[in-house]
């Protein structure tokens, strides 16, 4: 652990949580449509979970995926781009917020299925294993998706094969408005104890928790160890996707609200770094955030006649009706 | 000339490409003693690295293929039921098909899917009989019916080649089914291209899978009266639409025999393009199952909702002489 530095950490953090307050200005304004998951205040499993990892290692993210994405090396100019469906995006503007993916820094993709990423980045990890490298990959997931079938039967062929994949689930109390105790029985770590993979409970809103804990999952599976489960609690402090402004949904009160926020990974890690320095890195993010957002919105829009481009398709000739 | 099944025919392509190119593997259930008799041999001789017998888990092991694809290898999947596809249909249509889209090309997903053992099957009534190729040729997932021995060993060679998912329905009804051929000349055959089995001028019968012998054996027994035209599509999407259209050329009459429902079926979209292309002289007819069919497992009743040699020798005949209008009947 010691030898990511603090202040690192403090910067994944923060351009995060500074790269979404802009994608949801530019949601407000028309430039991103469709809306965004806003990943404020569970920065710090992205930031903590993506430090342990090296380039050649892979992820597979969320509907919530920002945040894994920014972590893991993604250029922000080229994610906010791709918000805003540019041509200069990460995915030239054909995937948007809940598909960004960037193969050049081992993004495999978010993934607008709730959990459908898992097996995916468990497959990866397998084949690595079986090229005889040691490279690891991450899947990312919600405490929703651990009641999706999918994700337990890859439970159990993580485990059965010695996969070396890092299980992270993402427990922000939530599944849309449904509270994890209506939608889970037992508990996610009895999951993992099912399968016999080894868990631990994180302290989600720590950026150091979650890479101390990580380290020791990503060590396990370098070594041959197999899979492991992270459940980092955290708490959404945002909407569970900004059409909510629009629509409130009553779910959470006020005060649960401004009690979650007091855990906020931003003050948390900021706390542990110099003030000039936490300042030195608010000022180097601003002017690197205020580039991605002229950069996605100057970018071109992509021409209607590539549509079904990267595709195996017919295309749009020879449709009755189409010139 | 040694004699090929259609079974020998899937398993020497797997075998032959699993041969070619280290990153071909094979995942699914009972692979390893071959219940199918598709992988028979293949453990032995490529070990259980390249062949892995999973547990009952398809959702996950599909999604797991995707990620292996991800990272450099060529997965084929067998699946022992075709409507386990029903099961996967999220991890093949909504994942693996829509990667190379939604990246914005930074990769493709090259993964095999194989039934062998599409459609009905004596009696094993209604969760083992079903023949789901519509389903992805509407989605637009590469979608291969192969219906002789050599076509089954030249698609699937194709189809593990192939950098994108590719669905192999290997029909049951053409398991059985044996060719004398020279083994040097198997070769890969690509997608989109047809075959057409049996030349005839008066009207071109496309028959999809196994219904080819049916539609040969129509053909024969007309031979004196009508000169039938038997096109074999061999992959559905995509499909030789200018094979039908040269075909159509010469014959100007239509009849699709494709073994699955009729509504939304690609016996539907064969006859709506002809009738918005090509040239038709008379009103295409096609032979199907039912609307929204489900195969019932007592013999009589399976048998009554697949298509037959003589509802097909009618269809032609119809296409032929003119038959009445429904307002008319
Ligand atoms: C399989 C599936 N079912 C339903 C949805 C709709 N949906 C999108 S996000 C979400 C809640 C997910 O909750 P969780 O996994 O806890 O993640 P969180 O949103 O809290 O990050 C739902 C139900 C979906 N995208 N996929």
């Amino acid at each position: 652990m010691a030898d990511v530095p603090s202040a690192a950490l403090y910067r994944t953090v923060a351009l995060i949580r500074g790269f979404e307050q802009r994608a949801i200005e530019l949601v407000r304004s028309g430039v991103v449509l469709g809306g965004i998951h806003p990943y404020t205040g569970q920065e710090a499993i992205a930031a903590g979970t993506c430090a342990v990892l090296r380039p050649e290692d892979v992820i597979t993210s969320t509907h919530r995926g920002h945040g894994h994405v920014l972590a893991k090396g993604a250029d922000p100019a080229r994610m906010m781009a791709e918000l805003a469906g540019r041509t200069t995006g990460l995915n030239q503007g054909r995937g948007g917020s809940m598909h960004a993916a960037d193969f050049g820094v081992g993004v495999l993709g978010a993934n607008a299925i709730v959990g459908a990423g898992v097996p995916i980045a468990a497959g990866a990890a397998w084949a690595f294993r079986r090229a005889g490298s040691d490279r690891v990959a991450v899947g990312y997931f919600g405490d929703g998706a651990v009641s999706q079938g999918v994700v337990l039967e890859t439970f159990n062929l993580a485990a059965l094969w010695r996969v070396p994949v890092v299980l992270v689930c993402e427990n922000n109390g939530f599944a849309t408005s449904m509270r994890t105790a209506d939608t889970v029985a037992g508990s996610i770590l009895g999951r993992a104890a099912a399968f016999g993979i080894p868990a631990r409970a994180v302290d989600g809103t720590d950026p150091e928790a979650v890479l101390d804990a990580t380290a020791e999952a990503v060590a396990r599976a370098r070594a041959g160890g197999g899979p492991t489960l992270l459940e980092c609690t955290t708490y959404r402090f945002d909407a569970h996707h900004t059409w909510e402004h629009t629509a409130r949904p009553r779910y959470r009160t006020d005060a649960e609200v401004a009690a979650g926020r007091t855990r906020d990974p931003l003050e948390i890690q900021g706390a542990r770094i110099p003030a000039a320095a936490r300042a030195a890195i608010d000022a180097e993010l601003g002017s690197l955030l205020d580039h991605a957002v002229r950069y996605a919105r100057t970018g071109p829009h992509p021409d209607p006649a590539t549509a079904l481009d990267h595709l195996y398709a017919t295309g749009l000739r020879g449709r009755a009706g189409a010139r | 000339m040694p004699k090929l099944s259609y079974l020998k025919a899937l398993n020497r392509a797997i075998g032959d490409e699993m041969d070619r190119d280290g990153a071909v593997c094979v995942f699914g259930e009972d692979v390893g003693v071959a219940v199918t008799h598709a992988t028979a041999g293949l453990l032995k001789r490529f070990g259980p690295d390249r062949v892995l017998d999973t547990p009952i888990s398809e959702q996950a092991f599909t999604g797991f293929a995707t990620g292996a694809a991800l990272a450099g290898l060529r997965p084929l999947i067998e699946f022992q039921i075709p409507a386990l596809l029903f099961l996967v249909f999220e991890q093949i249509a909504n994942q693996a098909h829509k990667f190379s889209l939604m990246t914005g090309g930074q990769t493709r997903v090259p993964v095999t899917y194989l039934l062998p053992g599409s459609g009905s099957r004596e009696s094993w009534a209604g969760q083992h009989s079903d023949h789901p190729y519509s389903l992805f040729a509407h989605v637009g997932v590469k979608t291969v019916v192969p219906a002789t021995p050599s076509d089954a060993y030249g698609l699937l060679a194709t189809a593990i080649r192939d950098d994108d998912p590719v669905v192999v329905f290997a029909p049951s009804g053409a398991l059985g089914v044996r060719e004398d051929l020279d083994f040097d000349r198997l070769v890969p055959v690509p997608l989109g291209v047809g075959r057409i089995h049996r030349s005839g001028s008066d009207v071109t019968v496309v028959a999809v899978g196994h219904l080819v012998h049916d539609a040969l054996a129509v053909a024969e027994e007309l031979a004196g009266s009508v000169s039938v035209e038997v096109f074999d599509p061999r992959s559905l999407f995509p499909f030789d639409w200018s094979g039908l259209a040269a075909s159509l050329e010469r014959t100007g009459r239509l009849v699709v025999v494709d073994d699955s429902n009729r509504s939304c079926g690609i016996g539907a979209e064969i006859v709506a393009t002809a009738a918005e292309e090509m040239r038709l002289i008379a009103p295409p007819r096609r032979v199907t199952r039912p609307d929204g069919a489900v195969l019932p497992f007592a013999r009589a009743l399976d048998l009554a909702c697949q298509p037959t040699r003589a509802q097909l020798r009618t269809a032609v005949e119809q296409a032929v002489n003119g038959h009445p209008s429904r307002s008319a009947e």
